[in-house]
């Protein structure tokens, strides 16, 4: 394929009555990259994503997914692309192997049966009925069929849903396979350590605007990336931000005389500049990130 | 692979789901010979059924019932099946997923409709052989009467499978699918002839089941099935081939155009 960005979305507008469900959004993929919708729950993040899949119709805007419109985007369109939808379906009287095959053989180069299985973690689930799953176990069904096609472009729409840490993690692995393999992955999450994980680069929505963009180490700016240093003293608990902490605990450390009592230095995690964003740009959310 | 050997795997794999879903295979599949048994022995000691005044021309309980059962069975293998299967497939995901895959639609229908028609024929030939050979139901020799029986059975199972896509539309949830479909179904088999002896129901009800096409069908397998005696009981005192044909074309030709009016394959909520 010739085009350097897989997705290009210019001023994305999607509007119910009155209501801005996505408020003029723009934002690029390259090609290989994994990029991390993130946002409070009504924010639009699916909203858009169900754009860029072409379940969804937008009100106004320019959108081009692998060089095409998704809205009128065909067959051989859909054989390029992955998906991982919110939600799962089947009436669940398959089995597992059983229902990965037959997807199979609706893409013209899919991937290896029984490696995908192997990839998600199923193999000793195959001839089990999907009714008979747990609810992670389906959704490692549902990443499967997402990647049987062996997609150039994978949506992940909060794919980790339900499932346990250690099941998150090697959904990780697989993910980190797919990136090597040169993937351009779209992911939407609730859980930022997935994104500071895997993304290259994340935005953040936030009533329906992108109220941030940029690589996931640099999101919200350098400010929000000064560490906190907190201690306890007789006044109480104190807290400074400060890009010298190093100079600061050693100062601490001189005018205590001693062991500083309840001393962190805090690096704000991907999670705490992302509550600060929303806290600042949404009335209705509460502050509650380390550096609120 | 093109939509039509895909369209062959679809088909394999929806007639494999079929049979392992077990309410599905019991309303569907089973009632029509389920029924054809309940009614033949609780009527075999009523004695036979259109018995001329010097003792002949009578039929028992079985053969009178085999024609509306196999009706029946068509109605239910194409409208009440696909109707519910396709709004659970709505309601549970599995349609989206599939639109987001490179499956063409007519693959998808093509996987639909041969699933029925092999669940139907299985279904008539299950039918056939209970009556048969659990209660000795002599069934046509003559080339004729099955020619007939070919026809009518394929332009009926292709007008209910449509409607059945149709339908599948109407209810608002997959869940409350089978509640919705079957009562509607049910109505339409006790007002056409299938439980209940057509010629002795009130003549505004025959008008008004005419309008359907389970009355049709029900009256096209009679002619196939019935000794040529039964057909002076008939409305207009003839079995009316045209008849079937035309109302059974008419309700093709709407169920077409309803059915591509309402299925959405990728359904675009703007």
């Amino acid at each position: 394929m010739s085009e350097t960005e897989h997705v290009s979305v210019r001023d994305l507008r999607k509007t119910y009555g009155a209501f801005d469900a996505v408020d003029g959004i723009s934002f690029d993929i390259g090609r290989g990259e994994t990029f991390a919708l993130l946002g409070p729950n009504g924010a639009g993040k699916s909203t858009t994503i169900e754009i860029l899949e072409g379940y969804r119709d937008r009100t106004s805007g320019d959108v081009t997914v692998l060089g095409q419109d998704p809205g009128r985007a065909g067959r051989d369109w859909r054989g390029r692309i992955g998906m991982v939808l919110q939600s799962s379906g089947e009436s669940g009287n398959v089995g597992v192997r059983e229902l990965i095959a037959h997807f199979a053989t609706f893409y013209p180069n899919p991937r290896d049966v029984d490696e995908t299985i192997a990839a998600v973690g199923l193999t000793e689930k195959a001839g089990t009925r999907i009714r008979a799953l747990s609810g992670g176990q389906r959704r490692r069904v549902d990443v499967a069929l997402g990647v049987i096609g062996r997609p150039e472009l994978l949506f992940l729409d909060e794919p980790t849903t339900g499932f346990d840490p250690e099941a998150r993690h090697e959904f990780w692995s697989l993910i980190r396979l797919l990136k090597r393999e040169g993937t351009t992955i779209l992911l939407t999450t609730h859980y930022l350590d997935e994104a500071a994980q895997l993304g290259d680069r994340a935005g953040v929505v936030v009533g329906g605007r992108l109220v941030a963009l940029g690589p996931v180490d640099e999101i919200g700016g350098q400010d929000s990336r000064i560490p906190v240093v907190r201690w306890v003293d007789a006044a109480g608990q104190r807290e400074q931000r400060t890009t010298e902490p190093t100079a600061l605990v050693a100062e601490l450390h001189r005018s205590t005389g001693g062991e500083v009592r309840s001393l962190e230095v805090i690096r704000p995690s991907l999670e705490d500049v992302y509550l600060d964003l929303v806290a600042k740009h949404d009335s209705t959310a509460t502050p509650t990130g380390v550096l609120a | 692979m093109n939509a039509l050997a895909l369209g062959l795997r679809r088909a394999r794999f929806e007639t494999a789901v079929y049979f392992r879903q077990g309410d599905t295979v019991f309303f569907t599949f089973l009632f029509p010979v389920v029924m054809l048994t309940i009614f033949s022995v609780a009527f075999s000691s009523a004695g036979n059924f259109g018995t001329k005044p010097d003792g002949s021309g009578g039929i028992t309980a079985a053969a009178f019932y085999l024609p509306g059962m196999i009706a029946a069975g068509i109605l239910l293998s194409g409208v009440q099946n696909l109707a519910v299967d396709i709004a659970v497939e709505r309601g549970d995901g599995t349609l989206k997923r599939l639109a987001g895959t490179p499956l063409p639609v007519l693959s998808y229908f093509v996987g639909k409709f041969l699933q029925v028609l092999a669940t139907s024929a299985l279904q008539i030939v299950l039918l056939l052989l209970v009556a048969r050979i659990a209660f000795q139901v002599a069934l046509p020799a003559d080339a004729s009467k099955w020619l007939t029986f070919v026809w009518v059975y394929l332009l009926g199972i292709t007008t209910s499978a449509v409607l059945g896509i149709a339908l599948s539309r109407v209810p608002r949830t997959g869940k409350s699918a089978t509640a919705v479909i079957v009562p509607m179904v049910l109505v339409l088999q006790f007002i056409s002839g299938v439980y209940l002896s057509f010629s002795q129901l009130p003549s505004w009800l025959q008008s008004f089941a005419s309008v359907f096409p389970l009355k049709w069908l029900a009256q096209g397998m009679r002619s196939v099935f019935l000794p040529s005696t039964f057909e002076t009981l008939e409305p207009g005192g003839s079995w009316d081939a045209a008849g079937t044909a035309a109302v059974l074309g008419v309700w093709l030709v709407v169920g077409v155009v309803a059915a591509r009016l309402t299925f959405r394959w990728i359904r675009k909520d703007s």
